[in-house]
This record gives structure tokens, sequence and C-alpha cells, in this order.
């Protein structure tokens, strides 16, 4: 499904050189069309390789304006279904709507912490650099698996 | 600076003491662990990544599971002998061990950083990770959807693990968008890497390393074979479409030693959406039936029997799974079906409404959160699981060294695990390490090349905590040599004019010859990087025992690949690229064409059919256990452009014959 942008909420980052889904897409498919001369449509981003999206939903999930979605492939799906989400800071929210229109939502939580909180080294101790070819890392975290030496039948 | 422009770049050279190149799960590890153990030397690092780091990689999706966590339970052993089990006998016991009995503490730290784990109470009832039940570090239980397996709220994995990782470096040790398309060896001493160039797909710039050590660990490779879907659908690969085999690719073009390239993965999913099916077969315990509901792996299982031992496990190879279902495909008794109404409907007897209602959503999560676009289909085919069922279809393949696959590059492993200090098969070229560890952890057979994640080969089964974890281990051996070659100055054996015209060669191409016809992409001067790809795919697929032959090739077919492979490498040189998101796919299908012929190489090398189900060799239909239990590893010449393809010896360091008791 080759994500979409609406012409009507997409507002191009406002005027801002990158927008939110260039800055996000691993495939380098989001482009802001400055002028116009590219879709007709000046200031409004748009899916360059349609036929490359891997329907990540990088793109989808991070526009500020809601203003992209997700048109199944053509060349498989049958028209009609969509699967939206709204992706908040500590869930996201799916609104899926079947062809026969049916319709189903769901809520799953995405992250226990604050957005932006994490303090990768508060608490943990300084590398021992005595220990540095040894195994394990600089912090134990309760899961290292020392094993059974006896398995090892080479030893 | 107006003055640069497209096919006029400006030239960045910078010197660092190590450069992690890809920002996935292995080089997010990396940069998490690294930082610590530079602290207080002045060691410069920096991470470059195509992408960004909070959506790049095979997680940028998200997961619904963590595939490798060994709990308290289970023995690194044990995790090794499964891992060579599922990958047919033939994997490094050292680094799978070695993998085994560290992955839990990068997993510790994803919860500690505010990944959601499902965990079961203390009446057997799942709940999400939201809910604040003890972390796994202080005991908690996990959903176990398998042996290995433990099930998460996945959407946010990566974007969780990017952030510890961006905290760590800093953001001047990152550099997004820009993407490594080469190595380059050292002047004096050919035998090591010395640096790395790439370019900005944002700005017309040109990226110059200079470094002691780097980390390659751009990912597996996808799309080298025709896809099943060849319209929009292309896109929906099961493994990330932007995986185009840089790892691989980059690291044997300076020299360094591959391992079992002709291993694949050739995944059976849900049908186009290539939807993952672990949790439909572990957690909800759903059959697969051919059209007649019989389920195949119990009516074939006597065809596991043609593969002792590998057949005869608890859990039979992946590759032997998918034997037996083509089984089916092939007799004409499809389509495949995941008999997911019986399962829901079995489920549910046992399960009060609020349980029902809590296990459709775990159902559709497991999409959502790693795989919308096969929702997608589920929606746009009116396919509720509960009372339609789902077909399901082996995928085209994909090569990959993380996830139930096994190729890629020769490192070193561990000291402590009793690893062959020498090398028995004759034949191996003299320049190349014998025994199994040659100093530093995760370093490839090119001194200061190292790997993690999909770029090491012969273990396979780390996925993404597994690749986290190698990617630290690298982190601690790299700190160690740039320390033990603190006053080694690399340089560059290609100036870097050479290096910059050969990084813009399409783009000089397209300029020069664009005006020569009135249609851009119908030139007989240039090929599209699409094009390309499409005649590589199409030379894969039909050949190299891709979907159009049920995985099937000979001897015969894969020398008519091999001369088709060369014409393409020869006009690979002449690809265009119109702009700078057109260079990028250029130079990702260069990548892709070497990484095809290493595979091809490798599956003329190996003289049976190792993996049945994911390829067959037609002349060579069979396990030969007496001559190749072995690795098949290859290095390429970068001068000559050829590859020499030898053995090395299989060694046990775990007892395997507990697999079949």
């Amino acid at each position: 499904m080759p994500t979409f942008v609406r012409t009507d909420k997409c507002d191009g980052c406002k005027g801002q050189d990158k927008t939110a889904c260039m800055y996000i897409c691993p495939h380098d498919l989001m482009k802001l069309d400055k002028d116009g001369s590219e879709t007709g449509h000046a200031m409004r981003a748009f899916n360059q390789e349609p036929e490359q999206c891997w329907e990540c939903y990088s793109c989808v999930k991070i526009c500020p304006q809601q203003a992209i979605e997700a048109r199944h492939y053509a060349d498989i799906v049958p028209l009609g279904g969509s699967v939206q989400p709204l992706r908040g800071s500590d869930s996201i929210m799916w609104t899926i709507k079947f062809r026969n229109g049916t319709l189903k939502r769901f809520k799953f939580p995405i992250r226990t912490t604050p957005e932006g909180s994490i303090d990768p080294y508060a608490g943990k101790p300084a590398a021992d650099m005595s220990k540095i070819t040894e195994p394990g890392f600089f912090c134990q975290e309760n899961g290292y698996r020392p094993g059974d030496r006896s398995e090892l039948i080479r030893l | 600076m107006s003055e640069y422009g497209f096919g006029n770049p400006e030239v960045v050279e910078e010197e660092v003491d190590i450069l992690l190149i890809g920002g996935g799960m292995a080089c997010c590890g990396a940069a998490f662990e690294i930082m610590r153990w530079a602290e207080g030397t002045d060691l410069k690092i920096k991470l470059v990544d195509k992408a960004a780091m909070d959506r790049s990689g095979a997680v940028a999706q998200g997961l619904s599971a963590i595939n490798t966590y060994i709990g308290t339970e289970q023995d690194p052993a044990d995790y090794a002998r499964m891992v060579s089990n599922d990958l047919m006998g033939i994997t490094r016991d050292d680094l799978a061990y070695d993998l085994g009995r560290h992955v839990d503490e990068s997993v510790h730290l994803f919860e500690e950083w505010g990944l959601p784990i499902w965990k079961t109470d203390e009446n057997g009832e799942r709940h999400d990770g939201s809910k604040g039940l003890p972390a796994l570090k202080d005991g908690g239980k996990p959903v176990r959807s398998g042996k290995w397996q433990i099930m998460i709220n996945g959407e946010s994995y990566k974007w969780i693990v990017a952030e510890a990782a961006k905290k760590a470096l800093g953001t001047d040790r990152i550099a997004e968008r820009v993407f490594i398309v080469k190595l380059v060896n050292d002047k004096n001493d050919p035998s090591r890497v010395a640096g790395a160039v790439g370019f900005s797909t944002r700005d017309h710039k040109v990226f110059v390393y200079k470094f002691k050590a780097c980390l390659l660990a751009a990912g597996g490779c996808v799309n080298i074979f025709r896809p099943r879907s060849v319209g929009e659908g292309t896109g929906r690969a099961w493994y990330p479409v932007w995986n185009a085999g840089s790892t691989y690719s980059m690291a044997a073009e300076a020299g360094a030693e591959l391992t079992l390239m002709e291993n694949r993965f050739v995944p059976a999913r849900f049908k186009d959406g290539y939807g993952p099916v672990g949790a439909w077969f572990l957690l909800f315990k759903s059959k697969a039936t051919n059209a007649f509901g019989e389920v195949y792996m119990d009516k074939n299982k006597e065809m596991l029997n043609d593969y002792p031992p590998y057949g005869q496990a608890a859990v039979p190879a992946s590759c032997l799974r998918n034997h037996l279902m083509l089984k089916e495909m092939k007799d004409g008794r499809g389509p495949i079906w995941m008999d997911t109404v019986t399962a829901l409907a079995n489920l549910k007897e046992t399960l009060s409404p609020r349980e029902v209602k809590h296990l459709e959503a775990e159902a559709w999560e497991d999409f959502l959160d790693m795989c919308v676009g096969q929702c997608g289909i589920w929606v746009g085919e009116n396919v509720e699981p509960e009372k339609k069922n789902s077909e399901l279809m082996p995928t085209e393949p994909y090569l990959l060294g993380s996830h139930s696959g096994c190729c890629g590059i020769w490192v070193s492993g561990p000291e402590d695990l009793g690893a062959p200090t020498e090398e028995t098969e004759a034949g191996v070229p003299g320049h190349l390490p014998s025994g199994w560890s040659w100093g530093y952890r995760g370093m490839t057979t090119v001194k200061g090349l190292f790997t993690a994640g999909d770029g090491v080969g012969a273990s396979g089964h780390k996925f993404s905590s597994g690749s986290h974890a190698e990617g630290r281990l690298a982190a601690k051996s790299m700190v160690k040599f740039a320390l033990d070659n603190k006053d080694w100055k690399p340089e560059l054996d290609t100036d870097v004019n050479t290096l910059v015209e050969e990084i813009y060669k399409p783009v000089r191409t397209f300029m020069e010859h664009k005006d020569y016809t009135t249609a851009i992409d119908v030139n007989p001067n240039y090929i599209t990087p699409k094009m390309l790809q499409f005649r590589l795919q199409k030379i894969m697929d039909e050949y190299v025992a891709g979907v159009a032959t049920y995985y099937t090739t000979n001897e015969h077919m894969l020398a008519v690949a091999e001369e088709k492979l060369d014409m393409l490498k020869e006009d690979a040189e002449k690809m265009r690229a119109k702009d700078l998101h057109e260079l990028l796919r250029a130079w990702e299908n260069y990548h892709r064409i070497l990484t095809a012929e290493a595979h091809m190489k490798h599956i003329q090398f190996r003289q049976e059919s190792r993996y049945p189900g994911f390829y067959y060799r037609a002349d060579k239909n069979f396990v030969d256990e007496e001559n190749w239990h072995c690795f098949v590893n290859s290095i390429y010449d970068k001068t000559t452009k050829k590859w020499t393809v030898f053995k090395r010896a299989h060694v046990d360091l775990v007892d395997k014959s507990k697999l079949f008791k």
C-alpha cells in the first residue's frame, strides 16, 4: 500500500526545508514539491517511488497534520479498506475499516517511559578497562547467562 | 554554498578512530556500548546512517516479538544447538553460544528504556507490557510464543533503542542520510581497511572518512530475486526493501572472507502481505493445511527422514518445513491455508469473553506492530481471522545473517569456548587465518573491519536483540583495536578525486548523455537503476532457484546465470543517476549485483542441496554429510573482479546429539 499525501491536509511542514516525512522515510521516498512542478501541488510532499514503499507507516505516524494515508497495493488488494493509526506518546490507536464497511478499533501501548527521557548511562558503572577482552558488557543487567561449561565438549 | 550543485559535490574529508556504518539494531547496540568503553580515551567516534536512526534498519516498522531471549531456564548451549539444527548443522557454535550468553543483557536494557514487554501473571493470564508487572531483570515472567521468543508491544521498538543510542553518541557524532558505498583499503597494507566513502542523499556532498576501525552493519539483502509481486507490491518485501546487500558487497570488495553465501531464507508467510506466522503457530496453536484440510507437516512427515539428523529434531529445520509445504504445492494440492478459524474457535472454548476480546486484539497487534501491509490485505479482502482462513506462501529468497539465515562475513570469535585453532581443509588461501579466532571478536579477515547483525555469517537466529548484543560485542573489541593501534595512521590506497569520480559516475553518465534522446529513460548510453534491478531479478529468478522454478537450479542453469551476471556487472558501470535519489538506487543495485554473484558462486561450488525447501540443485538433490558438512567460504578480488571459493572444516563445540534424544 503505497502511502499518499492529501492535498487538503499537507502544509509542506510550513515551508521548512525538509518535511517530517522526508526526515523519517527509511527508503528516501518522500519528497517536497516546492514549486508544484512535479505534482501540480506546490509545497506538498509526495511519495516519489510508490512501488518501493514497504508500508512501514513511518511517514503516516510522524506527519503532524495527519495528511498521509495508505492506499493498499493496487496490484494485490481490492479497493475500499483502510488502516489508519494515531500515534501518541505512550500508545497508538488504530482505526481499521474493511471493504465491507466493518470497523474495528484497537489501542496498544508503545512505551512505558516518556519520550526523550532515556538517560542511557544513569546509574550504570564506568567500563572496567581491565575486562575489555573478557566476555560481558560494561554494565550487568542480570541478563548474562554464563552457561554450564560442561556443555562445551572441546574444553 | 551555491557553487556546489548536482554533478559538482562538495568533498568533506574527516578522520575518526572508529566509524559505525549503519543505524539499525547492531549499530545502535555498538553506539551504546562504545561510548562507555571510549570514556577517558580520546577516541573519535562517528555513526553514519543512510536513513534516520529513529526508523532505520529491519526494525523500522516495529516488531511484535523479540525472537531471541534465552531466559534463566535455558543454556547458551541449547541456543547454539537450536541455531545449528535450524541451519542444517553448519554454523559456528562459538558465535551462537557467545551471542546466547550476552543477548538477554540487551533485552533487559530495552525494557528499562521503555519497551513494553508482555508478562504472564501468577494465574497464567497474559498482560501487555504497560501493566507494571515486574521487569524481566527482576524475575518478571515473559509471554513465550515459542521456546526462544517473547511477545512485546513493539511499535516503537526501534524508536526507543535509537533514542538510547543517539543520547549515548550525542548529535555531533551522527550523520544521517549519508550512504556509504565503498570501503577503501590502506595504502601501505592492503589487508587492512583505512577508510570509507559515500554521499549525502540530501545535499551535494561526498564524504570521505578515514579511520582505524569500522563497524559495517548495513543489513542483509532484499530484492535480488524477482519478487512475487511486481507492481506496486514490489515494495512489500518480507525483509526491508532498503536492505541492499551493502554489508556483503562492500566487505567483499575490501577483501573480507564471506561464508555460507549459498544460504538463503525463504520464509513461509501470509500470502502477499508477508505478515508474521510465528504467533499464529506458536501462540494461537494454528495449523497449516493443504486445500483439503490435511496438515502437511503430519501428512508428509516421512519426508523428514530423507534428511537425517536435521529432520528428526523436535523442531525440524525451517527449510525442511518449507520442503513439506512445497510438496503439496507442486503436487497441485494448494492453496496452503493457515487455519485461523479452527485455532481461534479452540482457544475461545476455554477463555472468558474478556479474554476472547483480548485475543482478537493480540492477533491484530501481531500485524499492526510489524507488518501493517498484511492488515491492508485483510481489510481489502474482508478477512476476519475468526471467520475466514488466510493463505500461506513461501516468499522470494532473501539473504541475511540475523534471522533464519546464516550467510555473511567470516569473523573472529571468542577464545574461551574451545573453537578450533587450526584449519584442516586444504585450499584456504594462505593469507587467511586458520583458526576461528584472530584476536578481536567480530573482526573480519580484513584488519580493522568489524561487522555485526546481518553481517556476521555462520550463526543466524540473532534477530533484533541478538543484533544489538552483537553490535555491543564488536564495539568493545573495536575500542581495544583502536587503542592497540593508537599511533597507526590510515592512508587511503586511492586518491580522493578518483573516489569522488567513481561515486558520481552515474551522475556524470547522465549529464553527458541525457540530451541524446527525447525519452529520458530510453537511451543506448545508459541504463536506469530500476531496469538494472529488473534484469538482476530476472536472472536470479529464472536461473538461480527463484520462485519461477520452485527454487530449483542445476549446474547448467548456473552457468547461464554466470554469463548473464558478468554482462550485468559490466553494464552496472553504465548506470545513470538523474538525481541524488537515483544515485542512491544506483549504488544499492551495484551492491545487490555483487551479493547476488556471491550467492550464485556459492551454490555452484557446493555440490549438494544443503537447504531443501530453500533451494534445490536438481543435479545434486541430496544432503551429502560426508563431503559437504563444511563451510563454503569465498573471497573477492576487486581488481580482477573474480571470486575464489573454498571449503572450511566444520567443528561442533557443543554436543548436537542431545537434539535427537
